[in-house]
C-alpha cells in the first residue's frame, strides 16, 4: 500500500508530499524525501522497552513502573525542568505544559539552544515574514545568511526557495539571484551568485554596514568590514534594493555566534529598512520539524514561547535565567524530564555534567546519549509515522501529520498524560 | 434552573426591563423549569449573554502579538488555581485568559474576525483552547487569487462555489474582506488607493471584489453578510472611500432577514482631513448615511487609551503604522491568499489624533439612530482590549462621563468632533441591543442574543438595579457592575459567580456548511488542483482543516440547493 | 571553532548510538593551510582544547574553510569545547569559541566512552 502526501518528521521544511510504501505494517519504501527524512521514515534502532536505572545500570521494566518512577521524580523535585518538545507534535506540548504547571516546573524547548536568540530578536523588533509559498511565487533575490540548506534542509531550495518556480518566478533559479553570507564556503555557497565570506562573530558589524549603505550613508564605513571589501557590501546592498521581492533566510550562523540575539535584531532591522525601498521578508531556518510548534503552543497557553517558569503558578519568562542551559548551568534544576530531544549531545559538556548529577526521565522513540544519563527511559511511537498530530513548519504554517503504521507503542502525548495522572494521584495522597 | 425576579432586558422578544423569571433546562431557555437550581436575581439586571461579533482572539497574528510582546504578557498575570489555568497578557492575553475574562464580563460568545484559509488550522487550535465561550471565525476572501480570478472572469457561480469550499476548508463562519486587492498588491510591497484602483497583475478593482463577494454571499444565503474592512482604513480623508464603497453596493439586496453588508470597526474608516495636521471626524457624515440606509450595519472599533496591539490582514496599514510610530513591526504574507501585520502602540489622551479617534467611535454610536445598525466593539485589541467594554458602555450611557473624559484629552477632540454637543445617553434596552441582541442578529445566530424559548441558556446577571441606579450620573457604579458579573450562565451552567469563574465548560465552534451545485464545485476543484500543483507550498490533501481541530462543532447549513 | 549541521550528522541524528553517527560527527575540518601546518598525516587525529575542555577528533581538509577556522559537526564532540554560559539569553555560544588545535596520537573516544563516567556520581537516586 502506498500512502500519499505524508509529512516528513525531520526538519523545519515539513515537506508534505512524501510517498510511503507500507507492507505488513512496515515501511518498505520512501519516495521524494531527502536523505535526512528518508533515513528517519525508514526507521532505525529503537529503545526496545521501558527502563529504569538501578545501581547505576538501566534495566528493562514495565510502562507502569516507569510512569510511577517518573511521577515520583517530578513530584519530589523542587525545581524540575521539562525540556525538549521539538521532535514531537503539538498535542504532546500541550500536555507537557499542563504537567509543568502541575509540578511547578520550568518548561523549555530546544529553541533555546537553537533559534531562541531569533525569538528574542523578534521581541525586540518584530519580524517581517511570509509563508514559504510567498518566497516560491515572488522572490527574485534570496539571501542565505549563516544557513546551509544544502546540508540542513536539503529540499528547501527545490520546494520553497532558490530553485522553486511559481506564479511570478516561472524561470526558477535562472530568474533569481542568490547571495550566501557565511564564515566558510558551504555547499550552499558553492551554488550562489555571490558569496560573502565573513569572519566568525562579525555578523553584527556586517549587517550594520549593509544598513548604512542601504540608507545612503555608505560613505561613513571603512574600506573593509570584518574582512569584507566595501565594494562587495555595496554590490550586495544594490542587489537588495533592486530586487522586487527579497528574502533573508537565516540559520544558526547568526544565532550561535557572538552577538546572538543582537545579530538577529539587526537583521530584522535591515529587513524593515529595506521595506522602505522594496518588498523584503525574513525567516529563520528552523531545525527540528516542530520546534516552531512548541513555541506557538507555549505562547497561546502561557503567553511566552519558551523558557517558562511555572513554579509560582503564574508563568514567568526570562531567558538567561529560566532557559534549560541556565538552570542546569547554575545547578538549580534538581530533576529533568526530556521529551523528544537529546540535550546530552546538544548542550555544552559542562551543562551535560550538571544533567548527569540529577535524576533524568527520557521520553523518546530512539536511544541517544541522553539515554546514557537517564534514570527512567520510556520508549514511544514516532510522531508522523506511528502517531498523528500537529506540527508547525519553519514559516509558522500548521499541518496535520499522519500515522502510516501502527507500532503498538504509546504516543508521547499518552506517556506525558500517564505521568500527569500519576502526579495528580500523588498530590491527592498527600 | 430558574433565575428569579430579575429585571430583564430582552430586546429581540420585546422585553424592556420587566421583572420576570427566566427558566433554563438542558442548556436552553424553556417556558418553565420545575426543578434545579434557583438563582435569586431580584433587584438585578438580567441580560442575554454578551456576544462579541468582532475580536482578534485566535490564530497566527494573535500569537505573533504574544510572541513579540512579552512585556504585554506580564501585564495580565494571574496564577493558576485548582480550577483555572494561569492567565497572562492585557492586549494579547493567553487563550485561558480570553475565556475567563469574557465570562467575567457576562459574555458567552465571541467571534475571531479574520483567518486566512491556509492558516485556519492554527486559528482552530487556539479557539479549542479558549474556555467557556462559544466561538467562530470569519474567513478572509478579499485577496485570494481564486476570488480575484473569478471576479476577473465574471464567474459568480464559480465564486460562490469557492466561497462555500473556502468556508468548509477553514471551518469558517462568514466572509471577511479586508482591504480588498490591497493585500495582494502588498505581495510586492504595494497597495490599492481606493475602490477603483486596479489590483496589479489581476486587473480587478476593490469595487468589483466587494460586489462579487456580496452577491456570492447572498446567493449562498449565508447567515452572516459580507464583513468588510474598508480600503484606505486608518488614513485621513478615508470617509470618502467608505461612503463610495457603500454607494457602490446600494443596489445589492440581502437574501435573508439581516443587513447586506457589515462594515467593521467604523471608527478607523470615518476620518476627514488631507493629512494628520487637519485630521478630523467625519462620523456625522457616516452616521447620517447609515440613518438613511438601513441595509447596512457597523461596529464601533472604539479606542481605549493606553496600550493596544494593532493586528490586521491590512498589512500595508501596519507597515505605515510602524514607520509612523517607529514601533516594533511584524508582517506575515500568506501565499495566494492574504497578508497581515502586527504593531503594538499606546493611545495617549494628549495625543490629538488619538483623542479625536476616541471621540469618533462614540459619535458613530450615538449619532446612528438605530442601535440595531451599530454594535459595540473595540476591535480587540486594535482599539484596545475587550476587557474595557464596561468603560465603553458607561460612556454610551452617560453624557457627564463623556464630558469628564473629554476634559482630560487634547482639546482637538472637542474641536474636531461633534461629541461635546451630543446629548444622547443610551438606555439599558439600547445597551442590550449593541452588546448582545444586535451582534447576534448581525451574525445570524438565531439562538444567541435573546432569552426566548429555545434560545441558548446564556444569561448575564449584573448587580445593578436599573430601576434605582441612574447610569447618567452613577456611571462608575454601572461600570463596576458590568466588569464583574454577579452571575454568568452559559448553557444553563453557572460559570461566574460574584465576578469569579466557578466552572469551565468547553464552548462550541460555529461554522457554515453551504451547499453548491456539483458542476460549480467541480469547476472550482479543477482550478484548485492546478493552483496546488503550481503555486501552493503544500499539497491540496493537507489543506483542509480536519475534524480533529473542531471537536465541538455547531454546523449551520446554508447554500443554493 | 564553528559547530554546525551536516547531511551526515542529520541523517544519523536520531540514531546516535550507531557507527554512522560516530563517523559523521567526530571529526574536525580544517583549512588546507592549517592542516598542513599541523603536520597531520593520513587519517590523523587532532586534540582540540580550550578553557572549557578538550576532545580528540579525526582531522579532515575542507577547502571551503578559511585559515584559522575549524569546523566540528554539531554533537557531543564539538560540545566538549563549548562553555556553559548563555550571556543572558539562554543560548550558549556554539560558534566562535577560541580553541587550540594540535596533532595527537590519542584515539577518538566512542560515544559511550564520552559519557561513561558521567552518571557515576549522580545517577540512580530518585
Amino acid at each position: 500500500m502506498i500512502i500519499e502526501d505524508v509529512l516528513c518528521p525531520f526538519c523545519g521544511c515539513l515537506c508534505d508530499d512524501i510517498k510511503v510504501e507500507v507492507e505488513e505494517g512496515k515501511v518498505v519504501g520512501v519516495k521524494r524525501a531527502c536523505r535526512l527524512g528518508s533515513s528517519k521514515i525508514r526507521g532505525h534502532e529503537r529503545i526496545r522497552a521501558p527502563m529504569v536505572r538501578r545501581d547505576g545500570e538501566l534495566f528493562e521494566t514495565t510502562y507502569d513502573e516507569a510512569y510511577d518512577r517518573a511521577a515520583r521524580i517530578l513530584k519530589g523535585a523542587k525545581r524540575p525542568l521539562l525540556y525538549g518538545w521539538c521532535s514531537t507534535v503539538c498535542e504532546t506540548a500541550k500536555k507537557g505544559i499542563l504537567l509543568a504547571e502541575e509540578v511547578g516546573g520550568v518548561i523549555d524547548s530546544t529553541a533555546t539552544v537553537c533559534h531562541g536568540p531569533s525569538i528574542i530578536g523578534i521581541e525586540e523588533k518584530g519580524l517581517s515574514g511570509s509563508t514559504l509559498g510567498q518566497v516560491k511565487n515572488r522572490a527574485d533575490l534570496i539571501i542565505f545568511w549563516g544557513a546551509n540548506p544544502a546540508e540542513a534542509h536539503p529540499r528547501h531550495t527545490m520546494r520553497y526557495s532558490s530553485n522553486s518556480t511559481g506564479m511570478f518566478t516561472p524561470e526558477g533559479r535562472r530568474g533569481r539571484k542568490v547571495i550566501v553570507v557565511d564564515v566558510r564556503k558551504t555547499r550552499t555557497a558553492k551554488n550562489a551568485d555571490k558569496f560573502i565570506l565573513i569572519r566568525p562573530g562579525t555578523d553584527y558589524e556586517v549587517i550594520s554596514a549593509l544598513r548604512m549603505i542601504v540608507k545612503g550613508k555608505g560613505d561613513l564605513i571603512p574600506e573593509t568590514v570584518a574582512g569584507v571589501n566595501k565594494a562587495d557590501l555595496e554590490e550586495a546592498a544594490g542587489m537588495m534594493k533592486a530586487a522586487k521581492f527579497g528574502s533573508i533566510l537565516f540559520g544558526l550562523g547568526m544565532t550561535h555566534s557572538r552577538g546572538r540575539y543582537k545579530n538577529v535584531d539587526n537583521a530584522l532591522s535591515l529587513v524593515a529598512d529595506l521595506n522602505g525601498f522594496t518588498k523584503f521578508v525574513v525567516m529563520a531556518m528552523r531545525g527540528h520539524y516542530n520546534v516552531a510548534g512548541f513555541g506557538q503552543v507555549c505562547a497561546w497557553e502561557t503567553g511566552y514561547p519558551m523558557a517558562v517558569d511555572l513554579s509560582r503558578g503564574a508563568p514567568y519568562f526570562n531567558p538567561g535565567e529560566t532557559a534549560a542551559c541556565d538552570l542546569l548551568g547554575r545547578r538549580e534544576a534538581d530533576a529533568m524530564m526530556v521529551v523528544a530531544a537529546d540535550p546530552a549531545s546538544n548542550f555544552p559538556r559542562e551543562t551535560v555534567e550538571a544533567m548527569a548529577e540529577i535524576p533524568v526521565i527520557q521520553v523518546d522513540p530512539f536511544p541517544n546519549p541522553t539515554t546514557f544519563l537517564a534514570d527512567v527511559v520510556i520508549p514511544t511511537a514516532v510522531c508522523g509515522i506511528e502517531a498523528e498530530g500537529t506540527a508547525y513548519r519553519m514559516d509558522g504554517l500548521s499541518l496535520r501529520m499522519k500515522k502510516v503504521i501502527d507500532s503498538g507503542l504509546p504516543t508521547d502525548e499518552e506517556v506525558v498524560e500517564n505521568i500527569l495522572d500519576r502526579v495528580r494521584r500523588l498530590a491527592d495522597d498527600n | 434552573m430558574i433565575i428569579e425576579g430579575g429585571i430583564v432586558y430582552d430586546p429581540i422578544n420585546g422585553v424592556l426591563g420587566e421583572e420576570m423569571d427566566v427558566s433554563i433546562e438542558d442548556g436552553r431557555v424553556v417556558e418553565e423549569s420545575r426543578d434545579g437550581e434557583k438563582i435569586d436575581a431580584r433587584g438585578m439586571l438580567v441580560l442575554p449573554g454578551g456576544v462579541d461579533a468582532h475580536a482578534h482572539i485566535a490564530g497566527a497574528k494573535v500569537n505573533t502579538g504574544r510572541i513579540m510582546r512579552p512585556e504585554d504578557g506580564r501585564r495580565g498575570t494571574e496564577a493558576r488555581t485548582k480550577l483555572l489555568r494561569p492567565s497572562t497578557g492585557y492586549t494579547v492575553p493567553n487563550c485561558y485568559a480570553i475565556g475567563y475574562r469574557y465570562a467575567r464580563l457576562g459574555y458567552t460568545c465571541a467571534f475571531e474576525a479574520a483567518t486566512p484559509i491556509l492558516e485556519a488550522r492554527h486559528t482552530h487550535e487556539e479557539l479549542e483552547e479558549i474556555p467557556i465561550v462559544d466561538k467562530g471565525a470569519l474567513t478572509l476572501f478579499g485577496n485570494n487569487w481564486e476570488v480575484l480570478e473569478c471576479v476577473r472572469d465574471g464567474d459568480l457561480e464559480k465564486l460562490a462555489a469557492f466561497v462555500a469550499w473556502g468556508l468548509r476548508a477553514s471551518r469558517g463562519y462568514g466572509v471577511k474582506v479586508v482591504n480588498p486587492g490591497g493585500g495582494e498588491a502588498w505581495g510586492f510591497g504595494g497597495n490599492v488607493k481606493g475602490i477603483d484602483d486596479p489590483v496589479p497583475n489581476f486587473g480587478v478593482t476593490a469595487r468589483e471584489i466587494i460586489r462579487y463577494l456580496m452577491r456570492a454571499n447572498e446567493a449562498l444565503r449565508l447567515p452572516h453578510s459580507v464583513h468588510l474592512h474598508t480600503n484606505n482604513l486608518g488614513k485621513p480623508g478615508n470617509y470618502e472611500t467608505t461612503l463610495a464603497t457603500l454607494r457602490a453596493v446600494e443596489d445589492i439586496a440581502s437574501s435573508r432577514d439581516r443587513q447586506v453588508l457589515h462594515v467593521t470597526h467604523m471608527q478607523f474608516s470615518a476620518y476627514g482631513g488631507t493629512g494628520w495636521r487637519d485630521f478630523e471626524s467625519k462620523a456625522p457624515e457616516i452616521s447620517d448615511y447609515f440613518n438613511k440606509h438601513d441595509q447596512f450595519t457597523m461596529d464601533m472599533g472604539q479606542l481605549i487609551f493606553g496600550s493596544a496591539t494593532t493586528m490586521t490582514a491590512d498589512a500595508p496599514l501596519e507597515y505605515g503604522n510602524a514607520r509612523l510610530l517607529k514601533a516594533k513591526w511584524s508582517n506575515h504574507d500568506i501565499e495566494l491568499e492574504e497578508s497581515s501585520g502586527v504593531v503594538p502602540l499606546v493611545y495617549g489622551r494628549k495625543n490629538p489624533i488619538n483623542a479625536i479617534q476616541w471621540a469618533i467611535g462614540l459619535e458613530l454610536a450615538l449619532l446612528t439612530e438605530d442601535p440595531w445598525q451599530m454594535i459595540m466593539t473595540t476591535d480587540h485589541p486594535n482599539g484596545g482590549p475587550f476587557v474595557n467594554y464596561p468603560e465603553v458602555v458607561a460612556l454610551l450611557m452617560s453624557r457627564s462621563k463623556r464630558e469628564k473624559e473629554l476634559a482630560t484629552l487634547h482639546d482637538l477632540a472637542s474641536k474636531r468632533s461633534s461629541l461635546p454637543s451630543i446629548e444622547r445617553e443610551m438606555d439599558w434596552n439600547e445597551v442590550a441591543i449593541v452588546t448582545r441582541a444586535g451582534p447576534a442578529r448581525i451574525l445570524g445566530l438565531a439562538e444567541k442574543g435573546h432569552l426566548g424559548v429555545g434560545a441558548d441558556g446564556d444569561v448575564s446577571i449584573y448587580d445593578v438595579n436599573p430601576e434605582k441606579v441612574d447610569p447618567s450620573k452613577e456611571h462608575e457604579e454601572v461600570k463596576a457592575a458590568l466588569a464583574g458579573a454577579k452571575y454568568t450562565i452559559k448553557g444553563g451552567e453557572v460559570v461566574v459567580r460574584d465576578g469569579e469563574v466557578v466552572a469551565v465548560p468547553q464552548g462550541r465552534t460555529y461554522w457554515v456548511d453551504a451547499s453548491v451545485p456539483e458542476d460549480a464545485e467541480a469547476r472550482v476543484k479543477a482550478d484548485l488542483v492546478e493552483k496546488f500543483a503550481k503555486y501552493y507550498s503544500i499539497q491540496m490533501s493537507n489543506y483542509m482543516v480536519q475534524d480533529a481541530y473542531v471537536t465541538r462543532p455547531r454546523v449551520i447549513r446554508a447554500g443554493v440547493i | 571553532m564553528i559547530s554546525g549541521r551536516t547531511l551526515g550528522q542529520g541523517a544519523s541524528l536520531e540514531a546516535k548510538t550507531s557507527p554512522e553517527f560516530f563517523k559523521a560527527v567526530s571529526f574536525c575540518a580544517l583549512s588546507e593551510e592549517d592542516y598542513d601546518a599541523l603536520g597531520i598525516s593520513g587519517e590523523g587525529n587532532v586534540l582540540v582544547r580550550n578553557e572549557f575542555g578538550e576532545i580528540v577528533v579525526s582531522a579532515k581538509k575542507d577547502e571551503g574553510l578559511p585559515p584559522g577556522v575549524i569546523f566540528i559537526p554539531m554533537g557531543p564532540w564539538a560540545n566538549a569545547v563549548v562553555g556553559r554560559k548563555t550571556g543572558g539569553c539562554g543560548t550558549p555560544q556554539f560558534k566562535g569559541e577560541k580553541v587550540e588545535v594540535e596533532g595527537t596520537k590519542m584515539p577518538v573516544m566512542e560515544i559511550r566512552e564520552l559519557f561513561a563516567d558521567m552518571k557515576k556520581q549522580g545517577g540512580g537516586r530518585s
